[in-house]
């Protein structure tokens, strides 16, 4: 329900003879009543309600946002994606490559006053390592983990590894945050039973309304790095007293609490409403995640026909990004066409493999693939969730595009929390099963084999939905981690690319950028990959 | 009287039964698994069978409705899947939004909209019958988000009097509780004004041509009295009817104005819940709106009975 309507006009006479009637009394005994507003809280509307508060039992970005607020890392990435020190203060690696010892900074504290040790990190990462997807890569080659001291964690490898503090640095879901080791204790399939963290911010249980307003305060004992703070790395100055994070299901009524100063930060503005945004000298708009969004379509290769490697091409190759760009944003300043998989822009940003994809010529091939494949007409079903507004415009975009070649489309409508349930299903489409889905990625969750959980070539048992098999791909993952140069690294990812094209594997279809807004109260508001909250001032 | 509330009451029981076990069977037939939610993109299904194991989801549905409706007869609405924060704690934060909104819109448009189906109904015919039936027709029409908007581009944005969004409990002072609730009030009771206007003139019709009213104006009882003691009273029973549900239908959450206004009430924590597969909270709330419906029919009964003495429940 988006409705544009001119908040920014001149005051019309009417307003002027109302201001200046009798009601002027009222006015003033309502602007009375509003209260004194205290320029110490940045209150935000972001893209989505916290709903689960566990970072690491979970990959919800509202639940990594979070995290950032209440917990720290180790490692952290900056602007450069070079991973920065953030909780350690030095580290060293033995001549064998085998052990890494960390040493943490001096005053480290957890919000309920107990110092971070050696065991709090090494719980909080065996924790993070069961669940996500580089953590599990990492565990692979750990022998053991633990302290040495009150301050210093220690990794024993089995064998040498490359990207330890690539790991730990990791930017997006699931980040490696630290906590302490009686949470970090929790099974990973149970939510931790309290928020305490040693991050900038604390958590202020009392006052969280679920699906409503999460309210954080400045932890007065946070001790912050020296250095400037870049993306999620360097120093967390926290300059406000509070931050709110309030929740509005409505983008119009979020529109104008910006406007009227009710809000100072909107984290997701849809792209229809920044022209009312950018025209406001009070507001900035700006893009402050320069890796963007990567929109991805995802066949199912365990149903016929989409596992025939020909059928599950034929689609890739009719569909033209720019097609869906425009359907999704419209605004070719806020998209990107981009066949990398590793995202655009990026050391392991390569276009091999995506040529007709990004040139949007593949309609004859797809018509030729189908053709040799013998394709019969089965239904391809194609999941719709109607209910998020950055997932309702592809489906039907691809859709239509696999339709103008031959294919038979059943492109099925419902909400994405029933997609998510469908998705995970390895059934027949006769029981339910599904041929594809489309769905989003912070660039920083795609960017290099390990975290691209579409490069993930396991198959059914410990493949991502879809579930392609591809040893090869799996050698050239495994590769990658062991692999101990940039160059080295680059020529495997071009290589994993290159086989992820040729199987049908998954087909990036656009990279795009959601800029945020915020009032000119506010300065020093970070880039990065999550929104950060550090650094800012209110004046 | 009181047997009649009783054998009510009584039989409200198999009402809410029935009711809770349809949301329950319901919700468990309806495709999405919260265990799938929570566990995000990387899980294993190993682990994805470990977050429905200590969800309960993993046991027969028998034993997963005997598990709730046991708790919930203690008094126990369970914990909400999603922030582990008990039902009725959520639901609680919910109701003070809820209830204001019902109770300034349905008491502003009762006073407005009951005086100006007399007058219409009195006046039939004339301009000002005309302008209520318009405005009637306006309110009827126009969608609540529409008005919502417009109060805000007005009220808000252009004469700075009301803030855009949010709400204020009481305890937070009374200025500053009717300054949140006015707008999404002025809103909701547009359309308030409209139903109950219509029903009041439409039954104020039917009245004002029956023979003790004539007989009423033959005695030289003023028209006042007669318009308000006689004829309003006894077409009271459909327009009490038309507030009764009215009350009921706030009370259930009105989304659109909820979401307009940025108002954390009911309607807002059912749509959360509903996207969010969250079981224990959606079963809570909709036995709670049946509940609350069950209540509310109860007490219109009721009222019918203290307004129109002709009729008697046995």
């Amino acid at each position: 329900m988006n409705i544009s309507l001119n908040f920014n006009a001149k005051p019309a006479g009417l307003r002027n003879k109302l201001r200046s009637s009798l009601l002027s009394a009222t006015v003033a005994s309502i602007a009375l009543m509003a209260g004194p507003v205290s320029a110490e809280t940045v209150r935000a509307v972001m893209h989505s309600a916290l709903r689960v508060l566990d970072p690491i039992m979970t990959t919800a970005y509202m639940s990594r946002n979070h995290g950032y607020m209440i917990f720290d890392t180790l490692y952290s990435l900056d602007s450069n994606l070079v991973p920065q020190p953030q909780m350690v203060e030095s580290h060293t690696v033995s001549d064998d490559g085998l052990v890494y010892k960390f040493t943490l900074r001096e005053g480290l504290k957890f919000h309920d006053g107990a110092p971070v040790t050696g065991d709090d990190v090494a719980a909080s990462i065996a924790r993070w390592g069961e669940r996500d997807g580089m953590g599990q890569v990492l565990m692979s080659f750990v022998e053991s983990m633990g302290s040495d001291g009150d301050n210093v964690f220690v990794i024993n490898l089995k064998q040498p590894y490359g990207l330890v503090i690539d790991s730990l640095a990791k930017p997006s879901s699931n980040v490696p945050f630290i906590m302490p080791k009686r949470l970090a204790e929790t099974p990973s399939t149970e939510p931790i039973p309290e928020q305490i963290g040693s991050g900038p911010f604390k958590w202020m249980a009392d006052e969280f309304q679920p699906g409503v307003k999460v309210v954080y305060e400045k932890f007065e004992d946070y001790v912050p790095r020296s250095e400037a703070a870049s993306w999620a790395s360097g120093g967390k100055v926290v300059n406000v007293d509070r931050v709110e994070w309030i929740v509005m299901a409505d983008d119009q009524t979020a529109l104008n609490a910006l406007q009227a100063e009710e809000i100072d930060y909107w984290e997701q503005p849809p792209a229809d409403l920044l022209p009312i945004l950018e025209a406001n000298p009070d507001i900035t708009v700006k893009n402050l995640n320069g890796l963007g969004f990567q929109t991805i379509m995802r066949p199912n290769t365990l149903n016929a026909p989409m596992d025939d490697v020909r059928i599950r091409n034929a689609a890739i190759a009719a569909v033209n990004q720019k097609d869906v760009l425009d359907a999704l944003v419209g605004t070719p300043e806020l998209y990107n066409i981009c066949g990398a998989m590793f995202v655009c822009d990026t050391p392991l940003a390569t276009d091999v493999g995506s040529e007709t994809l990004t040139a949007g010529n593949g309609m004859e091939k797809a018509k030729a693939l189908l053709a040799e494949a013998g394709y019969d007409g089965t239904p391809i079903v194609l999941m719709h969730p109607t209910d998020v507004a950055s997932l309702r415009s592809q489906p039907v975009v691809v859709a239509q595009a696999m339709r103008d070649v031959g294919f038979v489309v059943d492109l099925q409508a419902m909400d994405w929390q029933t997609l998510v349930g469908k998705r995970a299903s390895q059934a027949s489409i006769a029981d339910g099963g599904w041929h594809m889905f489309i769905t989003n990625w912070v660039g920083a969750d795609v960017f290099n084999p390990l975290v691209n959980n579409m490069v993930n070539g396991k198959g059914k048992d410990g493949g991502w939905f879809g579930w392609p098999d591809v040893p090869k791909v799996e050698e050239l993952r495994t590769a990658y981690a062991t692999s101990q140069s940039l160059d080295e690294q680059k020529k495997i990812a071009e290589e994993i690319q290159k086989i992820a094209y040729e199987e049908g594997m998954y087909a990036p279809i656009g990279q795009y950028f959601v800029p945020a807004a915020w009032s000119n109260t506010l300065e020093g508001v970070l880039d990065g990959p999550a929104p950060f909250f550090w650094n800012i001032t209110k004046n | 009287m009181v047997v009649y509330i009783v054998q009510r009451i009584l039989a409200a029981i198999p009402v809410m039964g029935f009711v809770a076990l349809f949301v329950f069977l319901l919700l468990r037939l309806t495709p999405g698994d919260p265990a799938a939610i929570i566990a995000g993109d990387t899980a294993t299904p190993e682990q994805l069978a470990a977050i429905r194991e200590s969800l309960g989801l993993n046991d027969p549905m028998f034993v997963q409705f005997y598990n709730w409706i046991t708790q919930l007869l203690q008094g126990n609405f369970g914990t909400s899947i999603l922030s582990g924060k008990p039902v009725i704690e959520l639901i609680a934060d919910r109701m003070e939004p809820t209830i204001s909104l019902a109770l300034t819109t349905i008491i502003l448009s009762v006073i407005i909209a009951v005086p100006l189906g007399v007058i219409a109904a009195w006046k039939q015919g004339t301009l000002i019958d005309r302008f209520v039936m318009l405005l009637s027709v306006l309110g009827f029409s126009i969608p609540v988000f529409v008005i919502g908007y417009l109060m805000i581009s007005l009220f808000s944005m252009q004469l700075g009097w009301f803030p855009v969004q949010g709400f204020k409990p009481i305890g937070a002072g009374l200025g500053e509780f009717f300054h949140r609730i006015a707008l999404p009030t002025f809103t909701l009771t547009l359309l308030y004004i409209a139903l109950i206007a219509r029903i009041t003139r439409t039954s104020m019709l039917e009245i004002l041509g029956d023979d003790y009213v004539r007989t009423a104006r033959a005695k030289g009882l003023p028209e006042s009295r007669v318009l308000m003691r006689h004829a309003l009273r006894n077409c009271s029973v459909p327009i009490i009817t038309v507030i009764g549900i009215g009350f009921a239908l706030i009370i259930s959450g009105v989304v659109v104005t909820e979401s307009v206004f940025n108002l954390p009430g009911l309607g807002r924590l059912t749509v959360d819940a509903v996207l969010s597969r969250d079981y224990p909270v959606i079963q809570a709330v909709i036995l709670l709106a049946s509940l609350i419906y069950v209540v509310i029919n109860l007490l219109i009964d009721i009222a019918y009975v203290l307004l129109d003495p002709r009729i008697r429940y046995a």
